[in-house]
């Protein structure tokens, strides 16, 4: 990786503090300062490469596509849930940077966290297009008008980076409700042309850990990078399920 | 995938202990819940009019004379203030409570849902004193 | 993988709580001065509106009686579940004693706002 070299061999650096932690040697997490040279393209994620390239290997952290759409790299910068990829040095320069891993979730290593249960509330709520009724090959394609697809696309265009988990205060205090990002998930394909399981979906949203869960704080919406806008999915689905719980004994053959 | 091959030695949990302090965002939100316990003294205040009401009118004077206490009028001096600001924060989060609403086309900005919102407060207040001018004409 | 399905009473509260809401969205300001500031006081507003004559003309009434409850015992349930939650925010354990209590308590005021618009006769 080469260093960006400002004018007379002077290189311009910037303090980045890092959280860190080791199973096999700490007994908590503790923070780390490394010193990276600055140039003003570079994000946090580069920077990262930077001191595992060039000052210590152990650092551990996601990362793939460094471009915003893979979702592996979200975490804490200053305190704010970020992806590291499209978060830039020159944003916080000459301040320092203090990195952490994403909140409310647990810590496996240094920047890494346990994604194992956000990945089992995912398949939980069928996040693919379970077909309305069967289609043939030779049928050919569905068709879907622009107001069709209007529907449900903001909805679609969730990268599961997590942000907006480490955000939720809610989720923070009970990691059994199943967050903003599956809760906007679900009506992503419930509100899909194609699709027929509304009903299978939606008995996981009426409880507890579904939509009753959130309180309306906000936050998620504020740092999606996709402005999939979890809060506003979430909480339509407030109306939905309350008129559903009403209407089930007026309507029979409705959701259960 | 593999829960075996996925999970760490020794996963660390964080405290959540105080999490709304140190961001404005969440301070904001806590300021918003924490004015229910002043808007249920609010309701109460209420609730023990309905009361004196309904034992006669030595009870009602006594009440209303209460309310002209120096800490009565400053209790609902604090309790406008709370409910001004009820009134701002419940439209400011009602777009993420709505479906698109769709005009002409273009779907109905956050921004436009706030100011009906806050058109529409201001209207069924004036209503509010309307009527009760026109009740105690 | 074990879920639970169990479907939530919350949208009994929650709606509760929006009406609630949504009525002190729009006319709590001016309730509050009404109530509060300009009618003890008699500020901008008719002499006597407040006296005990008036409201009680106006609370014997259908329309006045329907007015009264329902601001009072919404401005109460939106409350009482701002307060349940605002409480778990902050770490308290919201089990079945609390929620009861405060629910309990709340359907209590109810009852006793209905009593009072009740026994002022018609």
């Amino acid at each position: 990786m080469d260093k960006r070299v400002e004018s007379e061999n002077l290189v311009e650096t910037i303090e980045i503090e890092v959280l860190r932690y080791r199973p096999e040697q700490d007994i908590g997490p503790i923070t780390q300062r490394f010193s990276v040279p600055y140039s003003n393209t570079m994000s946090v994620l580069e920077a990262l490469q930077q001191i595992k390239d060039e000052q210590d290997p152990t650092l551990s952290f996601r990362w793939s596509c460094r471009m915003a759409i893979c979702g592996s790299c979200g975490m804490m910068i200053n305190g704010v849930p970020k992806l590291a990829c499209r978060t830039f040095l020159h944003e916080y320069y000459p301040a320092r940077i203090s990195v952490a891993p994403l909140k409310h979730f647990p810590i496996e290593r240094d920047l890494v966290i346990a994604a194992a249960q956000y990945i089992r509330k995912l398949e939980s709520i069928k996040p693919y297009i379970v077909p309305r009724e069967p289609r043939s090959l030779e049928q050919g394609e569905y068709l879907q008008s622009p107001a069709q697809v209007e529907r449900y696309k903001q909805f679609s265009t969730c990268i599961n980076c997590m942000l907006c988990y480490a955000a939720c205060p809610q989720f923070g205090l009970d990691s059994k409700f199943l967050g903003p990002g599956v809760l906007s998930l679900a009506p992503r394909y419930n509100a899909d042309s194609r699709d027929g399981a509304r009903d299978e979906r939606m008995a996981m949203m009426h409880t507890d850990e579904g939509v009753w869960g959130c309180t309306a704080v906000g936050y998620c919406s504020e740092v999606c990078p996709k402005d999939v806008d979890p809060a506003n999915a979430v909480n339509q689905n407030k109306m939905t399920s309350a008129l559903d719980y009403f209407l089930r004994f007026v309507m029979p053959g409705r959701t259960t | 995938m593999s829960e075996q091959r996925m999970s760490a030695q020794r996963p660390y949990i964080r405290s959540t202990d105080g999490w709304w302090r140190d961001n404005p965002y969440y301070v904001r939100y806590m300021l918003r819940e924490f004015s229910s316990l002043l808007v249920y003294a609010y309701g109460l205040v209420l609730l023990v009019g309905l009361v004196r009401l309904s034992q006669g009118e030595a009870a009602y004077d006594q009440w209303l004379e209460a309310l002209r206490n120096p800490w009565a009028l400053a209790f609902h001096g604090v309790m406008l203030l709370v409910l001004l600001y009820h009134t701002w924060s419940w439209f400011e989060i009602m777009p993420k409570t709505l479906p698109a609403i769709r005009l002409g086309g273009k779907r109905l900005s956050d921004g436009a849902i706030n100011v009906i919102g806050l058109a529409a407060a201001l209207v069924c207040c004036a209503a509010l004193y309307g009527v009760a001018l026109w009740l105690a004409r | 993988m074990a879920r639970t399905l169990k479907r939530s009473n919350a949208p009994i509260f929650w709606l509760l709580f929006g009406a609630g809401g949504l009525i002190a969205a729009l006319i709590g300001p001016m309730l509050v001065y009404l109530s509060g500031i300009g009618g003890p006081l008699g500020i901008g507003v008719p002499e006597g509106m407040m006296s005990y004559p008036r409201m009680l003309a106006f609370s014997q009434h259908w329309a006045g009686k329907l007015f009264l409850f329902v601001v009072t015992t919404l401005i109460l349930w939106h409350a009482a579940l701002r307060i349940y939650h605002t409480l778990h925010d902050l770490g308290f354990h919201t089990g079945k004693v609390l929620t009861s209590s405060l629910y309990g308590l709340t359907l209590i005021f109810t009852l006793i706002a209905a009593y009072a618009l009740l026994s002022v006769s018609f």
